[in-house]
């Protein structure tokens, strides 16, 4: 049960530094901003494993959803004019 | 072991979110690295919580109140980051209002063309 | 490039604290006090089952409304900053497909139901007036997308705000009068430990706070919505 747990942490921290990467270095600020929200979806697994459910499930509905969406919505906003 | 690993890649969501923050000058892309940071601090903080073989502080069948003490992990730092989510995000949305603004009275995203603060 | 330079030098510095941090911490093998009080006694003190939400509106209720007054204050400073802006008529889109419409009328009431359920049992199971909140919120946005160009009920959105906060200050102050200090839950009868209708106020705060919360994260929705689409 441990090792399971510790694998499936082991496995959620790679791919969420990988996403935290994706963010930081991509070319594309659209996926930039989504990867920002995977990684916050990530985080939200990691919560859940690490016992948190209440943090996991305010992670989930405010941190990849709504967060993500604000981004969108400015960057419709302010499209045209200027590139990343 | 687990609380370990997620405490390391909180501290790493840390400083790739600082340094993209740092290094970038369109004004979405800080933003983006501010909420990676923000998360970052989020997952360090209730990595700090964890214990190994105990599990959470919901006290149903699973968890009989009188083994609470034995069984739950500390509800404390999980109520401080539920709070620090939220706040969380209306920082974002402040920053973004902040930002379209700023779009908006000189037409770009690049924070260096804004100087008028600059001495 | 010099900048570069000099902000790897202090991520470097930063990671060398963080390591020693991480080099140096040693899990605890039993709570600390104040976990140990929570985990002991919030059976008993409060009768709900999750130990985090009793934190958040019963022991630390204070912090809780602190909370809620910055995330007005948030909400109320983006409507000033977004509002300051001339606003001229936006050119008239094309209505939403009828999928759309359809499927948001359809979907709308089942959200709504999601979060009531969420806040409501708050008590019991993970989540509470901050999830509940999200997914309130999360309804209006559905509305937003499917019909662009209705001009949004600022009003409702702004009287669920007031009304809410209003009441659960009320509650706060009934608290100080009928029980212990403010915001204490055992001014309703705490009932069978683990049921709905149990835990004193606390369903009821949690309900008020998450009605708030849902009101708030519309309205910051709701003004960003409003400002003009640039061609």
């Amino acid at each position: 049960m441990s090792s399971l747990m510790l694998a499936i942490a082991a496995f959620t921290v790679l791919a969420m530094l990988a996403a935290a990467l994706i963010a930081t270095f991509s070319k594309s600020l659209s996926a930039s901003i989504l990867a920002a929200g995977l990684v916050s979806l990530l985080a939200s697994v990691l919560f859940l494993v690490l016992a948190a459910p209440d943090v996991a499930m305010t992670e989930a509905a405010i941190g990849s959803g709504l967060t993500t969406f604000l981004f969108f919505f400015v960057l419709a906003r302010v499209r045209g004019g200027d590139n990343d | 072991m687990i609380a370990k690993i997620a405490m390391a890649s909180g501290f790493a969501l840390i400083l790739i979110g600082l340094y993209g923050a740092l290094t970038h000058r369109n004004m979405l892309r800080m933003i983006v690295s501010f909420t990676i940071a923000s998360t970052g601090v989020n997952v360090a903080l209730v990595a700090v919580g964890w214990m190994l073989g105990r599990t959470a502080p919901i006290l149903d069948a699973a968890v009989p109140v009188t083994e609470a003490l034995q069984r739950v992990i500390d509800p404390v730092p999980q109520a401080l980051v539920l709070t620090a989510i939220v706040i969380g995000l209306g920082v974002t949305a402040l920053m973004l209002a902040y930002a379209y603004r700023l779009h908006a009275t000189k037409g770009g995203l690049d924070i260096t063309d804004h100087t008028e603060l600059k001495w | 490039m010099t900048n570069r330079i000099a902000v790897i030098v202090l991520l470097l510095g930063l990671g060398g604290v963080f390591a020693n941090l991480l080099m140096g911490y040693v899990p605890d093998a039993d709570l600390n006090r104040s976990g140990a009080y929570y985990a002991q006694h919030t059976a008993a003190e409060t009768g709900s089952a999750n130990v985090v939400t009793a934190i958040i509106v019963t022991y630390r209720g204070l912090d809780t409304l602190g909370e809620v007054t910055v995330l007005f204050l948030t909400a109320a400073i983006l409507g000033l900053a977004l509002a300051l802006e001339s606003r001229p008529q936006a050119a008239p889109r094309p209505p939403s497909g009828e999928l759309l419409t359809t499927g948001s009328r359809l979907l709308a009431p089942l959200i709504v139901l999601f979060g009531v359920y969420v806040f409501l049992n708050g008590h019991l199971t993970p989540g509470g007036g901050f999830q509940g909140g999200a997914i309130l919120a999360s309804a209006t946005l559905l509305l937003l997308l499917t019909d662009p160009l209705k001009k949004f009920g600022h009003g409702l959105i702004s009287r669920v705000e007031s009304g809410s906060g209003f009441f659960y200050v009320s509650i706060g102050v009934l608290g100080m009068v009928l029980a212990g200090g403010f915001l204490d839950n055992r001014i309703l009868p705490l009932g069978t430990f683990g049921s709905l209708l149990s835990a004193g106020a606390i369903p009821l705060i949690y309900s008020l706070i998450g009605l708030k919360v849902g009101a708030e994260f519309s309205s910051m929705l709701a003004n960003l919505a409003d400002t003009e689409e640039r061609k």
